[in-house]
């Protein structure tokens, strides 16, 4: 997007606040007399705890208790055999290495590190297996099994032109900038804690489960997050265990995860072994599209995420096969992270394609233009709009894709090679229930209110543009409240589903608003209001208007003097038009271009320019959406050369667990990006026309970046990072 | 972290007697790695002795030629020092190079020459290491090794130096002034400050306890025209070298090398010195052929691990480019 198409609209509503400090994060909270808890974790991977010695820890100054499985209480969470989640300090069972396996609670955060290095824990310990190459046999069924489309292994078989090939993504971490951590305070039976969590209503559920107690004594606090890409999207151990101190020692507790302790304080991306089998005709139609996936899970639990799906809605191929598998390793159980599953099989499928088109010699766009999919091919539904067509066009122009010269290595800057790439992503346009209250005030002020988060994409600013546009108001009269369950529920915040469920929640309750005054103005004796509904009113600034007329105009300050109140507050639960939906398929879409230039000689990448094209109904938060489609773009650059998690697998253990050693991109890293939005006037999705677009602005970027650098070095990158090693040998 | 005392040094007589006093206790001078390695609980000083406001951190031209980079100075003082600039700018370079402006903000020369190894087995108490704890073994020899040496290690120890500097320092040979207890100064040859592992990983350096680094002094350069300081990376900044490569080359008026020096970072427990390759250049025309030919004389020795083989051809490739960037005045 250009500066100056962005330049007059909305900025963060929440920035002032971040930028100064003003904006509290979960560590920084407070309650009187806090004391801090240290989490210890296990050093083996798999095996038993035999005894945890804490006399030593106890006897140090400041230490309150040491709570481990030996005395902590009992939960009310009935044990379940395998599979099921974990829950921390109930058994001496070690199912991952940095499992936490006891909390030092102490009066000063240092002194509580301290003691929690002197805790002496003796394991049986037992054989352990990381290593997903030597657990592919052991692989079984994700449950996503589906019916062949046609017949995808003869028409493999049969195939003019084909490509096979095997695809690998190691373990990624969230490496969000602000750690898991919970603040929790008892007074009496009710329980009040600050958390880091993408889900308020989750987070009560874990709570009134685990302790068995009402929902209604809980109260979760979550008003800034420092970012969470789905890391913050199941309630941790953190939760659990800082809950459980400051009931048996009756302080507040805060437990924040060291940098290091947070590579197993929440999951991670899996690592994934895809294999990819296409064939086409010599033309370029597709043929056969054979897509089998496995990831790992951990020992103790089932997680699967939809790797291979991408395989079947994104082209029209008459035969595809899609095979999901999951397998058992000893680590923590995976998480989503952002985009899960989508950008890993997108990486598969889209470098395939691209392998595809150097056999056929045919432009990779083209390729992709040849097989596109007017319908979704899984199942003959209509989309409810897909601008990805215009999406290719305006993105490869922006780019100057037509001056590529097809041959890899052709393409030099100096001694650096140059290469160019494309790729498509999309991403599933879901909406949820999800429930608002507005209440507009005499003095022309809003307030809305949603127990949702706001994890970084902007949703105090999203929200608050919504509500001022369907209530006439400037932003700065129009404040959002979120992060609290006090707050109307609504869903977690993953998916790319927030605007689309909340939003509308809020542009329905903001139209009630509205009716309200409209309809109890008309009851006033001689009201220009009288039988005038609300679809025949003008809302704008900061009053209501009978259509064609203006002497009718009111503000709503006069409006609410009128009817006599001193504010007018609806609450409203929206719900999807499930029918309606249902007869569509319904998903953002996306075309990727980008350069890259390689030093050969000494191994280095750099991604010198992107144009990211994204069709996702209509755009609410301008400035956001291109801040999501740009970090998308950053994140992709992570995945494709920089971001792996390393297991020694002779210790089950990872050993990059901090910021210097697991690479995500820095400033110098990102070049020139580009982003442009593609309007679609999406009736269907929900009444805001919007659909996510925070997953889909990753899905496409590892493929791009890799495909860049297979045209400028000849290399194929099938396995990520693309780190130097890679291409100097 | 473990409790501690911190006490401030008065001057650098106090700062040794302190020092000399408590065989459990450190300095501190910017702080920027200590305190994380203590709040690892890697380093358990028992006391700090704060010596970041001696006055050390001048950098000034030595009466008998060269400059005097003071132990105290900070990185960044020091890389933009005129004196720096002009004379050395490959140490400018190696400088820049390393970590973050803000890191590079509050951390001292002499603090750089002391900062431990990135082995991510050292950072992890749960591992065997005998750098940390001696006799328990070296968990990177046969494991993650990516990062780890391919000259002068041993079976106890394959860790690598992480310093950008003190590359360019080993290039320049420069001289390291410390003074010890008795009030007694000294000089250490860069060459012989830090120590390949042998038996006793434990042991970086040969700065005794209780010795202080006053300053580094730089010899007189004839250098600065045809030198450069090459770093590889797995990202374009704030990461530590796979490789990196201090080239400095003089020329005779005839045209060819009079004499050439060439560190390696990233590759060995010290900065590494391809001795016989700065040899072998001596006389030679400068160009492809002869450098070609000096950085494969310079790996020629390298013994690779398990996971770093391509750190032989890496760092051949790079003395390559940094001997040709040097040529061509320093530009990349
Ligand atoms: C995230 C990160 C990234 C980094 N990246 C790089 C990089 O890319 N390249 C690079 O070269 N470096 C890098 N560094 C390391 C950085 O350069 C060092 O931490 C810094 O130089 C140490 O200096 P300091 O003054 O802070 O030392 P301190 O932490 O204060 O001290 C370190 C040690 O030196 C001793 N010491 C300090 N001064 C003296 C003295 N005068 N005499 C005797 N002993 C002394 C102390 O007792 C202590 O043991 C990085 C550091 C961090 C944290
Ligand atoms: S290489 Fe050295 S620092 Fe690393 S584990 Fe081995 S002994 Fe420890």
């Amino acid at each position: 997007m250009i500066d100056d198409d962005l330049k007059n609209q909305p900025s963060r509503v929440d920035g002032r606040a971040k930028v100064t400090g003003a904006a509290k994060y979960i560590a920084e909270h407070k309650f009187p007399g806090l004391t801090y808890g240290y989490l210890v974790q296990s050093t083996i991977a798999r095996g038993k705890i035999l005894d945890i010695d804490s006399t030593e820890a106890e006897k140090k100054p400041g230490v309150i208790k040491v709570i481990s499985h030996k005395n902590a209480p009992k939960l009310s969470i009935t044990e379940r055999p395998i599979p099921r989640p974990f829950y921390a300090l109930t058994s001496p069972e070690i199912w991952f290495n940095g499992q936490p396996i006891a909390v030092v609670v102490a009066e000063t955060f240092e002194q509580a590190r301290f003691a929690a290095g002197l805790v002496k824990v003796t394991y049986d310990q037992q054989k352990s297996e990381t290593n997903i190459r030597n657990a592919m046999a052991q692989g079984f069924t994700a449950g996503r099994d589906q019916a062949d489309r046609g017949n995808p292994v003869q028409a493999f078989a049969d195939a003019e032109f084909k490509v096979e090939a095997e695809y690998h993504l190691p373990i990624e971490h969230h490496n969000a900038m602000e750690p898991h951590a919970t603040v929790a305070n008892w007074e009496g039976s009710k329980l009040t804690v600050y958390e880091k969590s993408q889900g308020i209503s989750g987070s009560v559920n874990y709570l009134a489960n685990a302790f068995g107690i009402p929902a209604a004594d809980i109260r979760v606090l979550s008003p800034f997050s420092g970012g969470a890409f789905g890391a913050a999207l199941r309630s941790g151990p953190q939760l659990l265990i800082a809950t459980m101190a400051a009931r048996e020692t009756k302080r507040p507790v805060k437990v924040v995860y060291s940098r290091r302790q947070l590579a197993t304080a929440h999951g991670y991306r899996p690592e994934s072994v895809q294999n990819i089998k296409l064939g086409a005709d010599k033309t370029g139609k597709l043929t056969a599209i054979i897509h089998e996936a496995t990831h790992n899970t951990s020992a103790h639990e089932n997680f699967s995420e939809g790797l291979v799906g991408v395989s079947r809605s994104l082209y029209a191929c008459p035969n595809v096969k899609t095979v999901a598998k999951i397998t058992r390793l000893d680590l923590q159980t995976p998480l989503w992270m952002r985009a899960p599953g989508m950008v890993s099989g997108a990486f598969a499928l889209e470098s395939a394609l691209d392998e595809l088109s150097y056999k056929l010699k045919i432009d990779p766009m083209q390729l992709r233009l040849m097989n596109y999919a007017e319908t979704d091919p899984d199942n003959g539904k209509p989309f409810s709009s897909k601008a990805l067509r215009e999406c290719y066009k305006q993105a490869s122009e922006r780019f100057g894709w037509s001056k590529r010269n097809p041959e890899p290595r052709s393409m030099r800057d100096g001694r650096l090679l140059v290469g160019w790439g494309m790729a498509t992503g999309t991403w599933p346009a879901g909406q949820s229930p999800a429930s608002a209250r507005v209440t507009l005030r005499a003095d022309g002020t809003a307030l809305v209110e949603s127990g949702t988060t706001d994890i970084g994409p902007g949703t105090y600013t999203t929200m608050t543009i919504i509500a001022a546009r369907s209530l006439g108001l400037p932003i700065e009269k129009v404040r959002f409240a979120l992060g609290d369950n006090d707050l109307p529920p609504s869903p977690g915040q993953g998916g790319s589903t927030t605007t689309s469920s909340v939003g509308t929640a809020v542009q329905e309750a903001c139209g009630l608003v509205v009716k309200e005054i409209v309809e109890t103005l008309g009851k006033e004796q001689n009201s220009p209001f009288a039988g005038v509904a609300v679809n025949d009113v003008l809302v704008e600034n900061g009053g209501i208007t009978v259509k064609g007329r203006s002497d009718t105009r009111i503000s709503f300050a006069d409006a609410l003097k009128r009817i006599n109140k001193e504010n007018v507050s609806v609450l409203h639960r929206s719900t999807p038009n499930a029918g309606e939906r249902s007869k569509y398929t319904i998903a953002s879409h996306g075309a990727q271009f980008a350069e890259v230039k390689v030093d050969e000689e000494i191994g280095t990448i750099r991604v010198t320019r992107v144009v990211q094209g994204t069709a996702a109904g209509k755009i609410i938060n301008p400035k956001g959406a291109h801040g999501q489609e740009m970090g998308g773009v950053v994140w992709g650059i992570g995945m494709a050369l920089t971001e792996k998690t390393d297991v020694d697998h002779r210790f089950g253990r990872i050993m990059n667990p901090n910021l210097a050693g697991y690479h995500v991109p820095v400033n110098a890293d990102v070049g020139q990006i580009e982003t442009i939005f593609v309007d679609e006037d999406d009736k269907i999705v929900n009444p805001l026309g919007a659909k996510g677009l925070g997953e889909l602005g990753l899905v496409g970027i590892p493929a791009v970046i890799a495909n860049a650098v297979y045209h400028a070095t000849g290399k194929r990158f099938r396995e990520l990072p693309i780190t130097p090693d890679k291409i100097i040998l | 972290m473990k409790s501690f005392s911190f006490k401030r040094a008065a001057d650098p007589t106090n700062a040794v007697q302190m020092l000399g006093a408590d065989k459990d206790s450190k300095f501190i001078a910017g702080g920027t790695n200590i305190l994380d390695l203590m709040k690892e609980g890697i380093e358990q000083p028992t006391g700090l002795i704060d010596i970041s406001r001696l006055a050390l951190s001048v950098v000034k031209a030595n009466p008998a030629g060269g400059v005097s980079i003071g132990a105290l100075a900070r990185n960044t003082d020091t890389a933009n020092h005129p004196l720096i600039r002009q004379n050395y700018p490959m140490l400018t370079q190696a400088i820049l190079a390393g970590a973050s402006p803000q890191i590079r903000n509050m951390a001292t020369n002499g603090g750089n020459l002391m900062q431990r190894t990135r082995c991510p087995y050292f950072y992890d108490l749960a591992t065997p290491c005998n750098k940390r704890q001696p006799g328990t073994g070296c968990s990177a020899k046969d494991g993650l090794n990516r990062y780890s040496a391919i000259f002068g290690w041993s079976d106890s120890c394959v860790a690598v130096h992480p310093s950008d500097m003190c590359v360019a320092l080993a290039a320049l040979d420069a001289i390291v002034k410390v003074r010890g207890a008795n009030g007694k100064e000294r000089s250490i040859k860069f060459a012989d400050f830090h120590v390949l592992p042998a038996a006793s990983p434990q042991k970086d350096n040969s700065l005794a306890h209780g010795e202080l680094i006053t300053s580094i002094d730089l010899p007189t350069s004839a250098c600065a025209k045809n030198s450069y300081y090459l770093k590889v990376r797995e990202r374009s900044s704030y990461a530590f070298a796979l490789v990196s490569v201090a080239a400095a080359l003089d020329l005779a008026a005839s045209g060819t090398i009079k004499t050439a020096r060439i560190a390696l970072g990233g590759v060995a427990a010290k900065p590494w010195r391809a001795e016989e390759a700065e040899k072998y250049l001596v006389g030679k025309k400068p160009g492809e052929a002869a450098f070609r030919e000096a950085a494969k004389i310079a790996v020629s020795q390298a013994k690779p691990l398990s996971d770093n083989g391509y750190k032989v051809k890496m760092a051949e490739r790079s003395i390559f480019r940094a001997l040709t960037n040097a040529m061509n005045g320093g530009a990349a």
